[in-house]
């Protein structure tokens, strides 16, 4: 019943937050968030690690006729998903009380609503349910995007939509396939990775599914969207897109690709790896010469995901156990990364690199903050971006020397690349634009502080997480 | 049976109640007389009788059909009142011959004879074909009624044509005889029959304005009264794709593969040139028109598919689509009466003229580019497991490419309400246009979360 709730709750709460026409209704959102947190917690505190726990799954028929269930339930896994909307879906709309958005009781239900799917997406063992809540996560990111986004946000958010549905119809496809090649005509997710197809129709199954988790990731070559949609976006909507949306795809490929295409994994495997990996080196070179902060965080962020992807389909053990891990530090890294830019933004009203500097001078605090986070993103020991990808690239080396290789470059550019944006913007001498910057507000402040304290606690203590995930690890790999 | 009789005595009635009475009284009746015919069209429920030495089969399906007509019809018809508000001097013309087109309609749905089929169709036609033209004043919606009633005609030629081909050789009118001779000949067809079972298709495919014969359909849609356009995108649509589905499945399904591979090219074609031209038009009328030329190109799969569930398919979709089409049309019939025009930069800042009408119009986008939770993504959904079933897998691909391409032209009316910046006077936006968009709106939710609800009832 706790399941259900965690979906009910938000959908309700987003409700009554679009009814309120008052400016404390970012204040009532910011409580139900906060509640569906708790909710989070109560279930993370009675949750058995290692073995079932039947008073989470719920089944109720729904289309019953056509073997269409709401059928929803947690593992370890998912409840690690679930974990971090649940957790930084607040932390971002506290984090958006620094703007002031016009018509505020839309946009905070509107990223209710967008809490209610993705918390729907992680939790469904029904294709179909599944299928409905990956689609409908997309249509509050989009309202999102293009009513408070930037001054090209009417195209960018179209080709990002557009993008993305065609992919999702992609994958509709190959579920009706598989749907109608289950004995039993049924879309759960048993039914569904027990159909057992001819070696072709296995790979078809395996691309419709991976192109649509790829465009959403992104990996390369479907990234093109993400630049612009990231950089266009207001910050609230970039961290949902990068915090916890892009999660969807990664946890697609988990849940849903790996079990259902297992032949399909075997044959073109190598093929996502290595695009994946193509996808990390490329975007890594790009973020060299991005002048702009945000798009070069939007690149740094392809690399960092296109690593996990490679992980996860890799199907060794400590590679998808730290794959999981890189979801959570990836998304309070990416929180933490735009919530940077924005702080800088209005106060200099600008997010070239070259145009800032000595930002440390006038503000330290900000610039511990800073180095905080910056050292979690490139994977220093004890921050939280070291245990993750320790383990993807162990994974990755049993799987393949050279993989592991080309992928661990990341590494090294990441560094560089993010040292040299830290130096550029923070050290040297302070000119006209950041002779201004003010001292950090109160709800600036909360916002770093609980995200340092993440990127902390992950670095030093994954098993805090990781005993939760490894459990469910041998249930993904192929036999 | 007996709603076809209520349907032609209300026909009557209007015509002369007219003449002698209260205009105003004039749309109760009708309303009241669409109620009534629901109501008899259901007491057959599971019946599955047959009447006039088996003119007309009522079984589930017609019944089914039948219903969704109807309430389609009365949705029409509370928004004419409005419409015809400055017109009264024909309205009692104007709805009476609405009344008979719907009389068309319930026999294309029900007939078992093919002789029912082409009256059915020819009493739909003709009544459409003066209502296209109810405007006498307006050049447009001359030329709309004239091209309508050439083409039309022509392809009525066709439908006949087959008509008696198919009867030459199996010397019957009758469905179930057809369906005897097909089965007691299937290796030895002569080649009148199957030259018969294509002009019949050529007939029918004018009807639900399937590519290469669609041409009338912008022009005409463009040039008609909006409410007339509206009753034609919908109720057309619905009787066409049944009456074309029950002829086809009943007789010919046992020699599918002479025909399927024709209906396969042309839904592709119907499905590529009516979304890729969608996509280009300013207005929002002929946009809608192409819009609903790519439809029947999708509904087409389900004709394609040739089993049971098609019928269930076609039902599902054709309701999804007709909700969603109401919708679209009342909003812009609002918009017309306040800009004289269609084009689509009318509904530029809707969203702050009149939220209800801007969010309305975003849930009718959004069912008919087939997004979940609406009624249009479980309609898809069906028909393309349907199609899938029987095994079309790169057409159900190519179907969701255009899927896509859908989305562009959709999301253009969603940008301009409320992402785009126009006129800001508020809209005011009478009590029954209320009341038929929040009805859309819960149908097209209804359909799209809980369509178990129809599911079990066929």
């Amino acid at each position: 019943m706790l399941t259900a709730a965690l979906i009910i709750f938000p959908l309700i709460a987003s409700l009554i937050v679009f009814a309120f026409k008052s400016e404390k209704v970012r204040n009532i959102a910011l409580g139900f968030a906060i509640m569906e947190f708790l909710i989070t917690l109560t279930i993370l505190f009675q949750f058995n690690k290692t073995g079932n726990n039947p008073g989470l799954m719920l089944n109720l028929p729904w289309i019953h006729s056509l073997g269409i269930n709401f059928s929803i339930g947690l593992d370890g896994i998912s409840l690690m998903m679930v974990l971090l909307t649940t957790f930084l879906t607040p932390l971002i709309m506290l984090s958006s009380f620094t703007t002031n958005y016009k018509n505020p009781n839309v946009f905070y239900g509107l990223l209710l609503l967008m809490e209610m799917a993705l918390v729907g997406v992680f939790v469904s063992l029904d294709g179909f349910l599944f299928y409905v809540f990956w689609e409908l996560a997309l249509i509050p990111i989009y309202f999102i995007a293009a009513i408070w986004g930037g001054a090209n946000r009417i195209r960018i958010t179209f080709k990002f939509f557009v993008y993305t549905l065609f992919g999702s119809l992609l994958m509709l496809v190959a579920l009706i396939y598989l749907y109608n090649h289950t004995p039993d005509h049924s879309f759960s997710i048993t039914s569904l990775s027990g159909v057992s197809l001819s070696r072709g129709a296995e790979g078809f199954v395996f691309w419709a599914f991976f192109i649509a988790f790829a465009i959403k990731i992104p990996i390369f070559p479907f990234h093109t969207w993400q630049p612009d949609t990231y950089t266009d976006a207001p910050t609230s909507g970039t961290m949902m897109l990068s915090g916890i949306m892009l999660k969807m795809g990664l946890f697609g490929l988990l849940r849903w690709l790996l079990p259902i295409a297992p032949n399909g994994v075997e044959d073109f495997g190598i093929y996502a790896i290595a695009l994946a990996v193509i996808g990390v080196i490329y975007s890594s070179c790009i973020a060299l010469v991005q002048s702009d902060m945000k798009r070069l965080i939007a690149y740094v962020s392809i690399a960092h995901v296109g690593l996990i992807a490679a992980g996860l389909i890799s199907q060794k053990e400590q590679a998808i156990a730290g794959g999981v891990l890189q979801m959570l530090t990836h998304g309070v890294n990416a929180v933490g990364l735009f919530f940077l830019v924005d702080i800088i933004e209005r106060r200099t009203k600008t997010r070239t690199i070259s145009e800032l500097g000595g930002i440390t001078n006038k503000n330290p605090l900000f610039a511990i903050f800073f180095m905080i986070i910056l050292l979690g993103s490139v994977a220093l020991p004890l921050t939280n971006g070291f245990p993750g990808e320790f383990l993807i690239l162990t994974g990755l080396f049993q799987y393949n020397a050279w993989v592991a290789g080309f992928a661990g470059l990341t590494i090294i550019l990441g560094a560089y690349y993010m040292l040299k944006t830290y130096q550029r913007v923070m050290l040297g001498n302070t000119n006209t634009i950041t002779e201004g910057f003010t001292p950090l507000t109160m709800v600036e402040k909360s916002v770093l502080i609980i995200v340092c304290a993440m990127v902390l606690l992950i670095g030093i203590y994954p098993n805090l997480f990781l005993d939760f995930i490894n459990p469910m690890v041998p249930k993904y790999l192929i036999h | 049976m007996k709603a076809i009789i209520i349907l032609s005595a209300l026909g009557l009635a209007t015509m002369f109640a007219g003449i002698y009475a209260n205009k105003k009284l004039l749309l109760p009746l009708v309303l009241l007389g669409l109620i009534a015919a629901c109501v008899f069209n259901n007491l057959g429920w599971n019946l599955n009788y047959r009447v006039y030495h088996d003119m007309l089969f009522f079984d589930n399906n017609a019944i089914a059909f039948g219903n969704l007509i109807l309430g389609i019809a009365f949705l029409v018809f509370l928004l004419s009142g409005d419409y015809f508000k400055n017109n009264l001097e024909h309205l009692e013309d104007n709805y009476s011959i609405i009344i008979f087109s719907l009389v068309g309609a319930m026999l294309m749905v029900s007939f078992s004879n093919l002789a029912m089929l082409f009256i059915g169709i020819e009493t739909l036609s003709i009544s459409l074909y003066v209502l296209a033209g109810s405007k006498k004043n307006s050049l447009a919606s001359n030329e709309a009624a004239l091209k309508y009633f050439l083409l039309g005609s022509f392809a009525t030629g066709f439908l006949l044509f087959g008509i008696v081909l198919i009867y030459g050789a199996s010397g019957t009118f009758h469905l179930q005889g057809i369906t005897d001779y097909v089965i007691l000949n299937r290796g030895a067809l002569p080649t009148i029959f199957h030259l018969g079972i294509l002009f019949v298709m050529i007939g029918l495919a004018f009807k639900v304005s399937v590519v290469p014969f669609h041409f009338w359909t912008a022009d005409v849609y463009e040039g008609s009264p909006t409410i007339i356009t509206a009753f034609m995108a919908t109720v057309v649509k619905i009787a066409g794709f049944a009456a074309f589905l029950r002829l086809f499945l009943t007789c010919f399904s046992s020699i599918s593969a002479h025909f399927v591979p024709i209906l396969c090219i042309l839904s592709v074609l119907t499905m590529f040139l009516g979304n890729i031209t969608a996509v280009y038009q300013n207005n929002f009328k002929r946009m809608l028109a192409f819009s609903s030329i790519a439809h029947a190109g999708y509904m087409l799969l389900a004709v394609i598919a040739l089993k049971k569930e098609s019928y269930l398919a076609i039902l599902l979709y054709t309701a999804a689509y007709s909700f969603a089409t109401i919708a679209a049309f009342a909003v812009l019939m609002v918009i017309k009466s306040n800009h004289g025009n269609d084009s689509i930069e009318n509904f530029n800042g809707l969203a702050k003229r009149n939220p209800l009408m801007a969010f309305a119009l975003t849930v009718a986008m959004l069912s008919l580019a087939g997004i979940p939770v609406t009624a249009g993504f479980f309609a898809k959904y069906y028909l393309f497991s349907t199609a899938l079933s029987t095994g079309y897998t790169w057409l159900i691909v190519l179907a969701v490419i255009n899927s896509a391409i859908g989305v562009v032209y959709y999301f253009r009316v969603i940008i301009a309400s409320y992402f785009k910046d126009g006129e800001t006077a508020a809209i005011h936006l009478g009590s029954i246009y209320k009341l038929v968009l929040i009805l859309c709106t819960i149908a097209i939710f209804l359909l799209g979360i809980f369509p178990n609800l129809l599911i079990d009832l066929l």
